[in-house]
């Protein structure tokens, strides 16, 4: 067969044309994260006053507004970063992703305040009653992403700070950034359903 | 465990060996697009499955009887609960079906980067195979249908370990709610397994009868609105559940719906095998019993999806023989035929096409024979999940027949293996392209190399072999409005 009409295999060439991988590989990522909230949302919204005893949501939740407004503004400074790195203003992004990594770990430690109260004061656990499997599977499995986000963001800062060249991998941070972004947006939604509609 | 191992260890990996083998080569490109993340995902399905069968040397199972899975594929609480299945059978079974679900993921995430990124020079989304198309539906129903699995197997586990109430209906758990999730992924399911037969079919039928396929644009939208509806039918698993009647209707009507995009993709091969000059080799046959076959089963599924109907028949041997027709009937043979056909392309060697008949036939024979009957048995009243039954009543000559065909085709599948072996060994040699096709994949040579493709002819249609072997009639003056 002759291939007259050959094309040499050119991979920039090939890759003009279409979508970044990285990007469609994490949006994929966000896609079946955002089916597996879904879940457990439901299961929360299913099983609400549905249990047959106490403790209920209404005695013992209370609004974690500080958490909150940190988780929320840790989106912000993560943003400011990627715009430093974007600009190639290295301490200005490790000052803003260090301190996005500071309020993330402070949102952690209230859900560690909030958890410790509901367990050795109202003595709710997860074996409790309905409200109690619903509450910690959902807020630990939020929690369990924030874990994995701080330990991707403290790689990339503990990296920066040992003088590795991070502009190279910006794509990578920004990609990062997004799965930050996502993990805060699911607050949103754990928040609305547990602390204001759930209560 | 038959169940379990089928759709998780012997299907989807199935599918997965084929999406990773032949979308890089339809496409034009030498790897998936994350090769890491695919070896990742390749591993946790093998050891899912090792998991999966090493519970047969582990502890008691729910009635101190062997230590395999015992609760069936869908595995309905409040069975699975702590209280009825102590021991660690269950466990073996949630955790191997989370191993394997994460890497059907990360199979699915890799088809759908590979399928949007990687792209050879001048494929478009409009010019890229059919097959490749379709496993993006498939690869985007695992993305949304696999996290409720996924969710309600940690659910079980927390329930198992942790004494959560997820399904303990006795502290005001749902066993419904574990039916919800898992159908909500189980039913999307069927499709993940069938829509890569249909992409085998759609390549298969054209070249074999010598003609492009009728209504590509058609085909698309088709198995488009095929991944999307089936993401809302879960609950025709579940009308014995005794859900209200306006779910029902919701449910019926979803299901009735979902025919009319399969409806559509029948018709289109029919009307590519209209007037072409058909071949009729090994593949092409398997394809052609799969048309017919599948409509049966569609048929069958159609009234299994009427709520009063399976009122009446549900968890009978008729919907045993409806999905054995569809899984069977449907996708074991359209496999079958997607190896005969691309063997020669993976091994440089034609399977012989005269052991391929009398695989072919003794097959079709044996599993009419199987299946066939069982419909009858489950009209009169034979449920599943049963291993004997008493005298008279009239189940007798249908189970009878059944198990001869069995004997049938075991006789097919060794004389596949045969042809296999003895192929591998002393096939006649494949040369580049054995059955003039139309894809990128017979550009290269068999076996491909490492790299797939060490040049590639231009793409500028969707059949650019053809172009290249026609030069004075190609397709793309044809396809102008696609080309933009």
């Amino acid at each position: 067969m002759s291939m007259a009409a050959a094309v040499p295999l050119n991979k920039t060439e090939d890759e003009a044309q279409n979508f970044d991988r990285g990007k469609v590989g994490v949006i994929c990522l966000l896609m079946t994260e955002v089916a597996l909230f879904s879940i457990f949302v439901t299961a929360y919204i299913f099983f609400m006053g549905k249990s047959p005893t106490g403790p209920y949501p209404a005695d013992v939740l209370t609004v974690p507004v500080w958490g909150t407004i940190c988780l929320l503004s840790s989106s912000l400074t993560a943003e400011l970063a990627v715009l430093g790195l974007r600009k190639n203003a290295m301490r200005r992004f490790q000052l803003c992703w260090g301190i996005t990594i500071l309020l993330g770990a402070e949102f952690l430690r209230q859900t560690g305040i909030e958890w410790r109260k509901l367990i050795q004061v109202d003595g709710l656990t997860i074996s409790t009653n309905v409200f109690g499997t619903t509450y910690y599977s959902l807020v630990g499995l939020h929690a369990s992403h924030v874990v994995i986000g701080l330990t991707l963001l403290t790689l990339v800062f503990v990296l920066g700070l040992r003088g590795a060249s991070l502009a190279p991998q910006q794509r990578r941070i920004e990609l990062l950034s997004w799965y930050w972004h996502f993990v805060d947006a699911v607050w949103v939604v754990v928040f609305t359903v547990v602390y204001i509609i759930g209560r | 465990m038959h169940g379990t191992t089928m759709v998780f260890f012997v299907g989807m990996p199935f599918i997965a060996g084929l999406a990773n083998y032949l979308i890089p080569l339809m496409i034009g490109t030498r790897d998936m697009a994350f090769p890491r993340l695919n070896a990742l995902g390749f591993w946790l399905t093998l050891f899912g499955g090792i998991l999966l069968y090493s519970s047969y040397l582990a502890w008691a199972g729910t009635a101190g009887q062997g230590s395999a899975p015992d609760v069936g594929w869908f595995a309905y609480a409040p069975l699975t609960e702590k209280a009825f299945s102590p021991g660690t059978s269950t466990d073996f079974w949630i955790l191997s079906i989370i191993m394997s679900s994460t890497g059907s993921t990360i199979t699915a995430v890799n088809i759908l980067a590979t399928a949007l990124c990687l792209r050879t020079k001048g494929m478009t989304l409009a010019r890229m195979p059919l097959f490749v198309w379709m496993f993006c539906v498939v690869a985007f129903q695992i993305l949304v249908a696999m996290p409720p699995l996924t969710a309600a197997q940690i659910m079980l586990l927390l329930d198992r370990f942790l004494g959560a109430h997820f399904f303990d209906t006795a502290a005001s758990g749902s066993a419904v709610l574990w039916m919800h999730f898992f159908w909500l992924f189980g039913h999307p399911e069927v499709y993940i397994l069938m829509i890569p037969g249909f992409a085998c079919v759609t390549e298969i039928v054209p070249v074999f009868s010598r003609k492009p396929i009728f209504g590509r644009a058609a085909m698309i939208g088709a198995s488009v609105s095929i991944g999307l509806i089936s993401l809302g039918v879960w609950a025709h698993h579940m009308y014995t559940v005794g859900l209200p009647a306006n779910a029902n209707i919701f449910f019926a009507t979803g299901t009735m719906l979902v025919g009319v995009p399969t409806g559509i993709k029948i018709f289109n091969w029919l009307a590519t095998m209209w007037g072409g000059r058909i071949r009729f080799q090994t593949p092409m046959l398997f394809c052609i019993a799969f048309l017919f076959q599948f409509l049966i089963a569609g048929l069958t599924g159609i009234m299994l999806g009427v709520a009063p109907f399976d009122w009446q028949l549900g968890n009978s041997y008729f919907v045993v023989a409806h999905f054995h027709y569809t899984l069977i009937g449907g996708l074991l043979m359209t496999l079958f035929g997607a190896i005969y056909y691309w063997f020669p392309k993976a091994t440089g060697r034609m399977l012989s096409e005269t052991l391929g008949k009398w695989h072919f036939w003794l097959l079709l024979i044996g599993f009419h024979v199987t299946f066939d009957p069982l419909h009858f048995a489950g009209l009169l009243g034979m449920p599943r999940r049963i291993y004997t039954y008493p005298a008279g009543r009239g189940w007798e000559g249908f189970n009878y027949f059944s198990s001869w065909g069995v004997v049938i085709q075991a006789a097919a599948i060794l004389i596949f293996v045969w042809n296999v072996v003895d192929s591998l060994v002393r096939g006649q040699k494949a040369g580049n392209d054995p059955w003039d096709g139309w894809t990128l994949e017979w550009a290269t040579t068999s076996p491909p190399p490492e790299y797939n493709f060490a040049e590639l002819p231009e793409v500028r249609s969707s059949r650019p072999l053809w172009d290249l072997k026609h030069p004075e009639d190609p397709d793309w003056k044809y396809e102008q409005s696609a080309a933009s």
